[in-house]
């Protein structure tokens, strides 16, 4: 193999290899220097509160400078399951689509205009959001979910509140659109790269498609679709002006999602500016460490995945 | 027909059906959205986006203060990132393609890719904001670097991975040392891999509004002045659509269609680029 040697010889290869050797480091230290900085801002909240005592508390109280951070975290978690319910289904059903049933002109085009729902900036969908799907769900959806699902036992507190257009379910489905590319496009590609022998196997027992995917597809490219699914999950926690838009701001933990309610990163976004006192703005800044840590944890599981399906494939092909 | 087969092709035909409604799903909110903002945005274009200043509530104006903000600072965030993420990407598919550090720069460069941005505008504000006691255009430049640097060294790598070894071989034999092979061959034969992961990353910057709300904040007047805080697209997009003024509105809405434009034609361009090389 002609790479990977020590640099030999000459100055200037030395300083070539110190220069590219030192960016990739920084890559490094950036990533541990981002979490480090986050714990350095959040120390007075977390010292004021105590670890756990912040994280549980629902307090938000900027007069008295009581801060907690249930509320956010409820927020974001419950906007992000919102967005995964909806595009793990639909991503595989796009995949589905695009590598077995539309034609084969029409495949590239529908790939491609997909892939653009992940270059629309984040705040087109925030604006897009509040000023017509807002508006379209309280004066079509949620009036009909209030009828339909409001008083249903178990789940219809969930689905019980003022139509107004702005809150956890809207927020939740704008996310899962702007995730769908995302999850779609790693499934397109390992769904191609399943090995036509396992394919034409199940073809040739007289498969049909739906079931090729339940028990040939699916299977085995589980783990790149769970990674997938994750990476989907790393970028809804951590979206922040779609969420921004829709979510309404409010510091009040509800169990309906028809309900204003808050995330982690529509908070900083809103607050930060208005933060007039060191422990306000810690507080954040401590929702923002925890923010970055949990995505990092989901970030990493999803690398995980992903890199376990390309060895499955190096190992087959 | 049997009864087991006639369940097995329905639940095939609904499986079809399915995947099809899907597909739909998508492109739908796909139209909506780039409908709406046409629709909206191209009610509210005039000359006076580009020759006037942003306007105080009530009165009417234009965006070229912050076009000019915007521009400046993604331009300064090309310099810083483009250099850095080139280089570290060099390391890892030459230097270091096969070392521990690479692996582990790999991974957490494909963390730092999907990272949330508004935690690393926090971390400029707690790195160069907070030192300086004041917001500035030099602090979103830097903020817009860190999250070009990641696009960069992930498209870079690829690219340079993709150089056959042949090539390599080939220059070495020649007697030149290992930086000029870098530099003089390989830059040049990934070259174009390389400018559509640049240009991909400054499509991702322009439309980036969370990392300079504490950065570059915003400035309602006109300022070439790098060390204060600048006016920029996508804050002012902000601000003006959470108003309650209406031609705030329409001027976000002008402002957001500029935007998508030149995010989608940099994509789409991108796109027919790489496919035209592919097939050559």
């Amino acid at each position: 193999m002609a790479v990977s040697a020590k640099p030999r010889g000459g100055l200037q290869n030395r300083v070539f290899h110190l220069a590219t050797g030192g960016a990739a480091w920084l890559v490094l230290i950036l990533l541990v220097a981002v979490a480090f900085s986050m714990l350095i801002g959040g120390k007075l909240a977390f010292q004021t509160f105590g670890f756990f005592g912040f994280v549980k508390s629902s307090q938000w109280d900027v007069v008295n400078g009581q801060f907690g951070a249930l509320v956010p975290i409820y927020g974001t978690l419950v906007t992000s399951a919102i967005a995964l319910i909806i595009a793990m289904p639909v991503s595989i059903g796009i995949a589905l689509f695009l590598t077995d049933i539309a034609p084969a002109w029409s495949r590239q085009p529908i790939a491609v205009a997909i892939e653009l729902l992940a270059a629309v900036p984040s705040i087109i969908y925030g604006m897009w959001g509040l000023f017509m799907f807002a508006p379209f769900m309280a004066n079509h959806v949620e009036p009909w979910l209030n009828d339909h699902l409001g008083t249903a036992p178990v789940i219809g507190p969930l689905f019980n509140g003022p139509p107004i257009g702005i809150g956890m379910l809207s927020a939740g489905i704008v996310l899962g659109i702007m995730v769908i590319p995302f999850i779609a496009s790693v499934a397109r590609d390992v769904f191609n790269a399943v090995p036509a022998a396992l394919r034409e196997s199940a073809v040739a027992l007289g498969s049909t498609r739906w079931e090729i995917l339940r028990h040939v597809t699916l299977p085995y490219t589980r783990s790149a679709i769970v990674g997938a699914v994750f990476l989907g999950l790393g970028r809804a926690l951590g979206e922040t002006m779609a969420v921004t838009f829709v979510l309404g701001n409010a510091h009040d933990l509800s169990a309906s999602l028809l309900m204003p309610s808050n995330s982690i990163a529509a908070a900083i976004a809103n607050e930060f500016t208005e933060a007039d006192t060191a422990l306000y703005r810690s507080s954040l800044i401590a929702l923002a460490f925890l923010l970055f840590v949990v995505t990092f944890i989901v970030l990493s599981l999803a690398k995980l995945m992903l890199r376990r399906m390309d060895r499955n494939l190096g190992r087959t092909h | 027909m049997n009864w087991i087969l006639f369940r097995r092709r329905v639940a095939d035909r609904i499986a079809l059906v399915g995947a099809g409604l899907a597909t739909a799903f998508g492109l739908v909110f796909l139209a909506w959205i780039l409908w709406t903002t046409f629709a909206n945005g191209a009610a509210a274009i005039s000359v006076k986006l580009v020759t006037e200043m942003t306007p105080p509530p009530g009165s009417d104006g234009g965006l070229l203060n912050a076009f000019y903000g915007s521009a400046v600072m993604i331009l300064l965030a090309l310099a810083i990132g483009t250099p850095i993420g080139l280089a570290a990407g060099t390391y890892l598919a030459e230097h270091g393609r096969h070392t521990k550090l690479a692996a582990t720069v790999r991974f957490v460069n494909d963390i730092l890719l999907s990272a949330p941005s508004i935690v690393l505008g926090l971390f400029i504000y707690e790195l160069v904001v907070v030192p300086s006691q004041h917001f500035s255009g030099y602090a979103g430049a830097l903020a817009l670097a860190l999250i070009l640097i990641p696009v960069v060294v992930r498209t870079s790598d690829e690219a340079l991975r993709l150089v056959p070894d042949r090539m390599r071989e080939a220059a070495f034999a020649l007697g030149l040392p290992r930086w000029k092979v870098s530099t003089r061959i390989l830059f040049k034969a990934a070259r174009s891999g390389v400018v559509t992961g640049v240009l991909l990353g400054v499509a991702r910057i322009s439309g980036e509004t969370a990392p300079l709300l504490f950065t570059a904040l915003n400035n309602q007047f006109w300022s070439a002045d790098m060390n204060a805080p600048l006016a920029n697209v996508p804050v002012v997009i902000f601000q003006y659509a959470m108003s309650p003024y209406d031609a705030w509105h329409a001027l976000a809405w002008a402002g957001a269609l500029v935007l998508t434009i030149f995010v989608l034609t940099l994509n789409i361009l991108v796109r027919l680029v790489a496919r035209g090389r592919k097939s050559a």
